[in-house]
C-alpha cells in the first residue's frame, strides 16, 4: 500500500482542488465581498504623509458619511482614477479620505498628490501594510464607504468611474444619509 | 458557404471522434489490424469536419454575416480584413472552435506521420485524443454554439474589442492553443502506454517531438502574449502575474520538465512513473489553464466570457482527463519498474534536479494563482496574491536551476564528476566574474539583484557554449579536427545549446528590464522638454489621425542625445468610436541596450498631457533570446525525426482538398 501511495497522490490531490474549485464557480467574480462589510471600522491611527498635519485616526471619520479610499502613487490605476476623485472633490458631494499605502519614499505620495491634485480631506500614511492589512485591502485603488456611525457599509475594487459611482456608490451614500 | 453547413460538420466530427474513440481502442485489446486501422482514417476525417466548421463560421466573419449572432456581438464592418479574420477566435465560442480544430489537427498529424509506431500505441494514443475531442465538441455543442443565428439581424455589428485589434494579440491565441492543446498528445500517449502497460525507451522517443512541437508553440504564445502587453497596455512591463499569464506558465514550467525526464527515460529507462506522471499533468494544467479563463472563477484582466454553465462544464471534462488518468496512474502506474540506477552527481541527477525545481516552480505559480480562491472557499481573508509574492519566491528558486544549467550537459550519465566539471567550467566562472566587474565598471554601482542576475546569464551563456566547444574538442584537436566534429554535431544538441544559450539571453533581458529599469509619469506641456534616462526628451505637440476604424491621438517626441536628434517617437491614443474604447500604443525606440519607452495619456484643460516614460534596459535580449530557444527546439525536433527515420510520406492529397472548402 505504501508503495502505491505516490502513485494514488494525484488523484487525492485533485480531488481536493476540484472541490475548491466546485465552491468557486457560480459566483461574479468581480465582487469580492469583504468579511469587513457591515463591521466597525478597525482602529486605525495613521500618521500623516510629509507636508500635512493631521493624520488619520479612526474617530475623525464619526460623525457623517464618508469615503476611504486605498491609494499609491506607484499604482497606475490609481492615477485613472484620480480625475475623477478631483471631479467628485469639486462637486463637494462627499468627503474623501485617503490612505496613501506602501510608498518607498516617504516623499513620493505628497509629489504625487502636489503634481496631480490633492482631493483628500484627511490622508493616513500606511508604508509598512498595516492598516491595509487590518482593511483586507487586496490592491489599489479600493474605497470604502463608512457611514455616520463608523461602520464599514461597502467595498469598491478598482477604479472608481463616473458611471461606477452613479449607479453603484452615489445610491449607497445616499441610503445612508438617509439613515 | 452557410454557417449551417459548419454546424452540421461540427455535429459530424462529434460522431467520428465517438467511432474514434471506440473502434480503435477494442482493436488494440483484441490485436485486430482492420479495428486499429480505422482510427487514422477517423483521425483524418476528423480533422476535414472541423475544418469545414471552422472555414464556414470564418467565413462568415470575413462576409460580415451579422445574422450570425458570434459575428454581430464580435466583428464590424469597418474592421480591416485581418481582424475579421482573427476575430473568428477572439471571441469564446470561436476560440473553442479553434481549440478543436488544433486538437483535430494534432490527431490527423499523429494519423499521417505516426507510421512508424507501434501500431498497438498508435490505435490507443488516437483513440484517447478522440476522447478528448468528443470532450470538447459536445463543451461546443450544448454550452458555445458559435452558429447561432439572430432574427432580424443588426445592420452592423458591436465590434471586436480594440485592445485585441493587433498583430501581436491576433496570433498570440492560435499559438497558446497549438501550445495548449498538443500537450494532449502527451497525454494520450501516456495515457496509451499505462492501458498498454509499457513505458519504455522507444516510447519516450515517440512522445518526445510531439511535446517539444508544443513546448515551442506554448513558448511562441506566451511571449507573443508578453509581446503585446508590452506595446500595447502602455504600463511599460511585459510580465504581470496576471491569472491568464500564469495559466499559460504554468503547463510550460510543467512541459518544460517533461521535455528533461523524457530525455532519462530514453536514454537510461529510468524515471518512467514519474514522466508518465508529468505528461497527464502537463495537459491537466493545460485543462486547468484553459478552465480558469473560460469559467470566471479568477479575476483577471483579459477573461473573456464568465458563464458558470461553462465553468462547471469545463471543470468536468477536466475532472474527467485528469482524473481518468490519474486513476489509471494510480491502478497501473506502480507496474512501470524502473530502469537504471544512477548516482546524485550524474546527467540523470542534474536532469532530475531540473524536473525537481521546475515542478516546485509550477507548484508555486499554481499556489499562487489559486490561493485567493482556496483561502476564500475556506471562509478566510480575502487577499490577493501580487507580484511581490511571485518575484519572492519565483526568482529565488529559478537561481540554483539556472547555476546548474550550465554544469549538467558536463556531467557524465549514471556517475559523473562534479570536480571535474567544474574545472572545465572555469573560463564560464571566468565571464561570470567579468560580467560583475564590466556592470560594475560601467554604472559605478553595484546592484546586487542585477550583478547576480547578469553573472548568472554570462556563467549560463559562456557554460552552454562550453559544452559545445567539449564536444567539438575545441583548442584542444587540430582546428580541422574540431570543425569535423562541428559538421557531426547532432541538431538536438545543437538544439540544447541554443535553447540554453537563449534562456541565458533572456534572463540578462528580464534582469536588466526589471532592477534598472526608469520610469516616470509627467504632466508635459507642448513646447517643453524633459531630461530621461540619459535623453533629452522633447513633446512637440499632438494631433488628431484617423484610423481605418479608429481615430488616434499621435503625440509627436524628438528624442535627443546631447545635440542630436537620435528618434522622432509617435505614441498614440486611439479612440474606438463603435466600441467605445480607447487603446494606447506605446512608442519604443529599441536599442541593444534599452528600450526607450513612451506612452502618451489624457489631455489636460490646458493642452498638457500626462506621459509615461519608461527606459528597460536589455529589453531586446529578452525577445531575441525567446527567439534563440525557439530556435533551439526546432532544431531538436527536426532531429528527432531524422533518428526515427525520415516519415514515409503518406500522400497528402487529402490536404488541398480541405483546403477547398
Amino acid at each position: 500500500m505504501l508503495r502505491r501511495l505516490p502513485y494514488l497522490l494525484p488523484l487525492i490531490v485533485l480531488a481536493g482542488l476540484a472541490g475548491y474549485f466546485w465552491s468557486g464557480l457560480g459566483r461574479d467574480p468581480n465582487t469580492l465581498p469583504s468579511v469587513l462589510i457591515d463591521q466597525p471600522l478597525p482602529e486605525l491611527a495613521l500618521a500623516p504623509i510629509a507636508g500635512r498635519e493631521r493624520g488619520l485616526v479612526t474617530a475623525d471619520l464619526k460623525g457623517q458619511v464618508s469615503l476611504l479610499n486605498i491609494f499609491g502613487s506607484w499604482c497606475v490605476a490609481c492615477q485613472a482614477e484620480h480625475p475623477f476623485l478631483m471631479q467628485l472633490k469639486a462637486e463637494g458631494r462627499v468627503p474623501i479620505h485617503g490612505i496613501n499605502w506602501r510608498e518607498r519614499d516617504a516623499d513620493a505620495g505628497p509629489a504625487w498628490l502636489r503634481r496631480l491634485g490633492d482631493p483628500y480631506t484627511l490622508i493616513g500614511a500606511d508604508p509598512d501594510s498595516r492598516a491595509a492589512i487590518a482593511l483586507g485591502v487586496t490592491g489599489a485603488p479600493e474605497t470604502f464607504i463608512i457611514d455616520a456611525a463608523g461602520v464599514i457599509r461597502y467595498k469598491h475594487i478598482g477604479p472608481i468611474t463616473r458611471d461606477i459611482w452613479e449607479k453603484k456608490l452615489w445610491p449607497i451614500v445616499e441610503r445612508l444619509r438617509r439613515g | 458557404m452557410t454557417v449551417e453547413l459548419g454546424h452540421f460538420a461540427l455535429v459530424l466530427a462529434l460522431l467520428v471522434a465517438i467511432v474514434q474513440g471506440t473502434v480503435p481502442l477494442r482493436g488494440a485489446a483484441r490485436g485486430s489490424e482492420p479495428l486499429m486501422a480505422v482510427g487514422r482514417t477517423a483521425a483524418l476525417a476528423q480533422f476535414l469536419l472541423v475544418l469545414l466548421a471552422f472555414l464556414s463560421l470564418m467565413n462568415a466573419y470575413v462576409q460580415s454575416d451579422f445574422s450570425v449572432l458570434n459575428v454581430a456581438q464580435n466583428s464590424h464592418s469597418a474592421k480591416p480584413l485581418l481582424y475579421k479574420i482573427a476575430g473568428t477566435w477572439g471571441n469564446h465560442e470561436g476560440s473553442m472552435l479553434l481549440w478543436v480544430l488544433i486538437l483535430a489537427l494534432f490527431g490527423a498529424a499523429l494519423a499521417l506521420f505516426g507510421s512508424g509506431l507501434p501500431q498497438a500505441l498508435k490505435a490507443r494514443a488516437l483513440g484517447v485524443q478522440a476522447w478528448v475531442g468528443v470532450g470538447f465538441y459536445l463543451f461546443i455543442l450544448l454550452t458555445s454554439n458559435p452558429f447561432a443565428r439572430l432574427d432580424p439581424p443588426p445592420l452592423d455589428g458591436q465590434g471586436l474589442n480594440p485592445l485585441l485589434q493587433d498583430p501581436g494579440l491576433a496570433f498570440h491565441p492560435p499559438f497558446l492553443y497549438l501550445g495548449y492543446v498538443g500537450f494532449s498528445m502527451a497525454y494520450a500517449f501516456a495515457v496509451a502506454a499505462l492501458i498498454g502497460g509499457r513505458v519504455d525507451p522507444g516510447w519516450a522517443r515517440w512522445v518526445r517531438p510531439w511535446t517539444l512541437a508544443a513546448w515551442i508553440f506554448l513558448t511562441i504564445g506566451i511571449v507573443l502574449g508578453s509581446w503585446w502587453a508590452y506595446y500595447e497596455l502602455g504600463w511599460g512591463g511585459w510580465w504581470y502575474w496576471d491569472p491568464v499569464e500564469n495559466a499559460s506558465l504554468i503547463p510550460w514550467l510543467a512541459g518544460t520538465a517533461l521535455l528533461h525526464s523524457a530525455i532519462v527515460v530514453e536514454k537510461r529507462d529510468a524515471l518512467k512513473g514519474w514522466t508518465v506522471f508529468l505528461a497527464l499533468v502537463t495537459f491537466g494544467f493545460s485543462l486547468l489553464g484553459t478552465f480558469l479563463v473560460r469559467s470566471g472563477v479568477l479575476t483577471s484582466v483579459h477573461a473573456f466570457a464568465q458563464d458558470p454553465a461553462r465553468g462547471v462544464f469545463i471543470l468536468l471534462l477536466l475532472l474527467l482527463f485528469a482524473g481518468g488518468g490519474f486513476a489509471l496512474f494510480a491502478w497501473r502506474g506502480p507496474r512501470l519498474a524502473g530502469g537504471g540506477l544512477f548516482r546524485p552527481i550524474s546527467r540523470e541527477g542534474s536532469l532530475l534536479f531540473n524536473n525537481l525545481v521546475l515542478s516546485v516552480a509550477a507548484a508555486t505559480v499554481l499556489l499562487g494563482t489559486l490561493y485567493p480562491l482556496l483561502l476564500e472557499s475556506m471562509g478566510g481573508d480575502k487577499v490577493s496574491v501580487g507580484p511581490p509574492f511571485f518575484n519572492r519566491i519565483f526568482v529565488p528558486l529559478m537561481l540554483p536551476l539556472i547555476a546548474a544549467m550550465a554544469i549538467g550537459p558536463m556531467l557524465a550519465w549514471k556517475r559523473g564528476d562534479l570536480g571535474q566539471a567544474m574545472k572545465r567550467l572555469m573560463v564560464a566562472a571566468g565571464a561570470a566574474l567579468a560580467a560583475v566587474a564590466a556592470v560594475s565598471a560601467i554604472l559605478g554601482s553595484i546592484e546586487p539583484a542585477g550583478v547576480l542576475g547578469l553573472a548568472l546569464a554570462a556563467w549560463l551563456l559562456a557554460g552552454t557554449i562550453t559544452e559545445l566547444a567539449q564536444r567539438i574538442r575545441l583548442f584542444a584537436a587540430p582546428l580541422a579536427e574540431s570543425l569535423r566534429r562541428l559538421k557531426g554535431v547532432p541538431l538536438g544538441a545543437w538544439g540544447m545549446t541554443l535553447a540554453h544559450a537563449g534562456f541565458a539571453l533572456m534572463i540578462a533581458g528580464m534582469t536588466g528590464s526589471q532592477v534598472w529599469r526608469q520610469e516616470a509619469t509627467l504632466v508635459m506641456h507642448p513646447g517643453t522638454a524633459v531630461a530621461f534616462a540619459g535623453f533629452e526628451v522633447g513633446f512637440d505637440g499632438v494631433a488628431s489621425v484617423p484610423g481605418p476604424n479608429y481615430i488616434a491621438e499621435r503625440g509627436r517626441f524628438t528624442i535627443r542625445n546631447g545635440k542630436r536628434i537620435v528618434a522622432q517617437l509617435e505614441p498614440e491614443k486611439r479612440r474606438y468610436p463603435v466600441e467605445g474604447r480607447e487603446t494606447t500604443e506605446a512608442a519604443i525606440r529599441t536599442t541593444a541596450w534599452g528600450d526607450l519607452y513612451l506612452a502618451v495619456g489624457d489631455a489636460r484643460d490646458d493642452g498638457a498631457r500626462v506621459v509615461r516614460l519608461y527606459f528597460n534596459p536589455l529589453m531586446l535580449w529578452l525577445w531575441f533570446g525567446a527567439a534563440v530557444m525557439v530556435a533551439g527546439g526546432g532544431l531538436s525536433v527536426l532531429d528527432r525525426r531524422l533518428r526515427l527515420g525520415a516519415p514515409k510520406r503518406v500522400r497528402t492529397g487529402a490536404v488541398p482538398a480541405a483546403a477547398r472548402s
